[in-house]
């Protein structure tokens, strides 16, 4: 059973062929066998978890089922990235600042999915304040990848994705502030999506770069993610830039997919720019051949170009620092998290909270965001770099005029060894080369598995344009339908 | 742009953060790593090109200013370090 899509779960759910609470205690009993060794997990809520599936069982009786009452995720086990306020539960985001909070609220996105039915098993790993690709940057130590122990799973969701390949749950919340769904989602062969900005509320999503973030879901497929993603978006007041947007019907847009010719019209664009220096050339047959498949079903595709690509990464060095050292500054060791001992007087007192709560990767950003936006500064960083992210926006709006979906590698290499790049932080960040451009336009994004090269998974990224998620789900599930990459397991964890 | 222990011991003060001396070098050496990086950009011909703060250019949205809130103080002041009489506790700040 723990192998089930979402789907699948959801359907033995309906047919009562199993309870909540046997499916939940079935996924609590492999956290318990695996996890020692993958450290996907800060904290598992076993028993709130099961008195869930109790309630989840009940009303599955009341209603007769889940799917007729079009509740699919009602009694579904998933797990919430430690960035989500859980009321009553210990909520970290990775770091010793946060290591003493418990949240007094909810999340939009716990509060929805909680409203839908699921059972939240516990709080997964994730880089600090979700800074990082290689979830290295935990407080709570480092995750396998369960593909291979001795690699990362990338980051920041790296706890979510680690847990839903390694069949502890058939789905999992994530956030994406450069690409902290998707490259983690390629690299342990998962299908993850960033919808669009403003998509899903951010109220009670610790902020890190709050003109990027963006929650979204992690899965096994792009159908099991339109089923995530229907209840997770929508129209939040008290998140001030949530978007007032009735929500598709994602699932429903799925059902096209299934005809011949599904991406018939299709157009694809392949940016020239991102099949260049410094992308492994396994990768690139992989998805040249992915993008194949997708020709097959229809789709058309022609050659398209990004300009500034090359200064995505450069311009996102500014901007999420930036507005990572403004948002940062609430832990001052006065209103919650970490204070040091003894303070001599509140400068002491600000100084040694913050040096000893925040890691070393979290003090980067802080500083360099500080640096960028001092007197003097401003200019040359901060408001230059707000530029080129106007020229990397227009690049995406001239490519839309001529095609449907960009195609292309999600990450420039498969999941690389730990320890491997923790000690140069700026080859760390060139991992995100590619996922970073539709943080700074604010476009929906979405990786899914379409190859294993020497074993490793490999991501394919589409992006779309603004709220056009129901495209790149269903160009993702049209693949899927012909394709098993997506139903690919870790050996160790089958 | 490369920045010296010295600067990134000002940059820490102003940001409230304490950092060893002893990690100051290190952590020039890095952050100046970083800034070459990010100075990449500067080659960009951005003359007239408006800033872009938020995707779309969103701008934050308002409410009419009703109360919205109960007194919830005792639950938000339970994660606090030092609270006394429903206040939070600082070292003291005037002699």
């Amino acid at each position: 059973m723990h192998d089930k899509n979402l789907r699948e779960v959801a359907e033995h759910l309906d047919s009562r062929s199993i309870s909540s609470e046997e499916l939940t205690r079935l996924f609590l009993q492999r956290i318990d066998t695996h996890d020692a060794a993958l450290n996907s997990m800060i904290t598992v809520c076993a028993e709130s978890a099961i008195q869930q599936a109790q309630v989840a069982d009940k009303a599955i009786a009341e209603a007769g089922g889940t799917l007729s009452v079009n509740k699919p995720l009602l009694g579904v086990p998933i797990v919430h990235k430690d960035i989500f306020c859980t009321k009553g539960v210990k909520t970290s985001c990775g770091s010793r600042m946060l290591d003493n909070f418990v949240s007094p609220y909810d999340a939009t996105v716990v509060e929805k999915l909680a409203d839908a039915g699921t059972v939240m098993l516990g709080k997964a790993n994730m880089d600090e304040f979700a800074m990082g690709s290689s979830n290295e940057n935990s407080y709570f130590g480092a995750v396998g990848n369960p593909w291979d122990q001795n690699r990362v799973p990338g980051g920041s969701s790296g706890g979510s994705a680690a847990a839903v390949a390694a069949r502890f749950c058939p789905a999992a919340t994530g956030t994406d502030t450069g690409g902290s769904i998707r490259q983690p989602a390629a690299f342990c062969g998962l299908t993850g999506i960033k919808p669009t900005y403003g998509r899903i509320s951010r109220y009670g999503m610790i902020a890190f770069a709050s003109s990027l973030d963006q929650a979204g879901p992690m899965a096994r497929s792009a159908e099991d993610c339109a089923i995530m993603l229907e209840s997770m978006a929508g129209f939040d007041p008290r998140d001030s830039t949530s978007v007032d947007r009735p929500v598709e019907n994602y699932r429903q847009q799925l059902v096209d997919a299934e005809q011949p010719n599904a991406l018939q019209g299709l157009r694809i664009g392949l940016p020239e720019e991102y099949f260049a220096e410094g992308l492994d050339p396994a990768i690139a047959t992989a998805v040249e051949s992915a993008v194949k498949e997708l020709e097959a079903l229809g789709a058309v595709v022609k050659s398209v170009s990004l300009p500034n690509q090359h200064l995505c990464v450069p311009a996102y060095y500014v901007v999420a620092p930036a507005e990572c050292s403004s948002n940062l500054s609430r832990f001052d060791g006065v209103r919650f998290g970490h204070r040091c001992e003894s303070p001599v007087d509140l400068e002491d007192l600000y100084k040694r909270s913050r040096g000893e709560g925040f890691g070393r990767e979290v003090k980067r950003r802080i500083l360099i965001g500080t640096y960028a936006l001092s007197a003097g500064y401003y200019d040359a960083y901060y408001l230059k770099a707000q530029k080129v992210r106007q020229l990397i926006s227009d690049d995406f709006q001239q490519a839309f005029s001529e095609v449907d979906v960009i195609a292309g590698p999600a990450t420039p290499t498969t999941a690389f060894e730990k320890n491997s790049k923790t000690d140069d932080p700026v080859s760390m960040y060139l991992n995100d080369l590619y996922t970073i451009s539709a943080n700074l336009a604010g476009l929906p994004s979405i990786s899914l598995p379409c190859a294993l090269a020497d074993g490793l998974p490999v991501g394919l990224q589409l992006t779309a344009n603004y709220f056009d998620e129901s495209r790149l789900l269903k160009t993702a599930h049209s693949f899927q339908l012909q394709t098993d990459w997506h139903t690919q397991c870790p050996p160790d964890y089958v | 742009m490369s920045l010296t222990p010295e600067e990134v011991e000002k940059i820490a003060h102003l940001a409230r953060l304490g950092v060893d001396d002893a990690e100051l070098a290190e952590y020039a050496g890095e952050l100046s790593k970083v800034l070459g990086l990010v100075e990449l950009m500067n080659a960009a011909e951005t003359e007239g090109i408006e800033p872009m703060a938020h995707p779309g250019h969103a701008s934050n949205r308002l409410r009419d200013d009703l109360v919205t809130e109960s007194d919830k103080r005792e639950l938000l002041q339970q994660a606090a370090p030092a609270v006394e009489k429903g206040l939070f506790l600082v070292p003291k700040v005037i002699e």
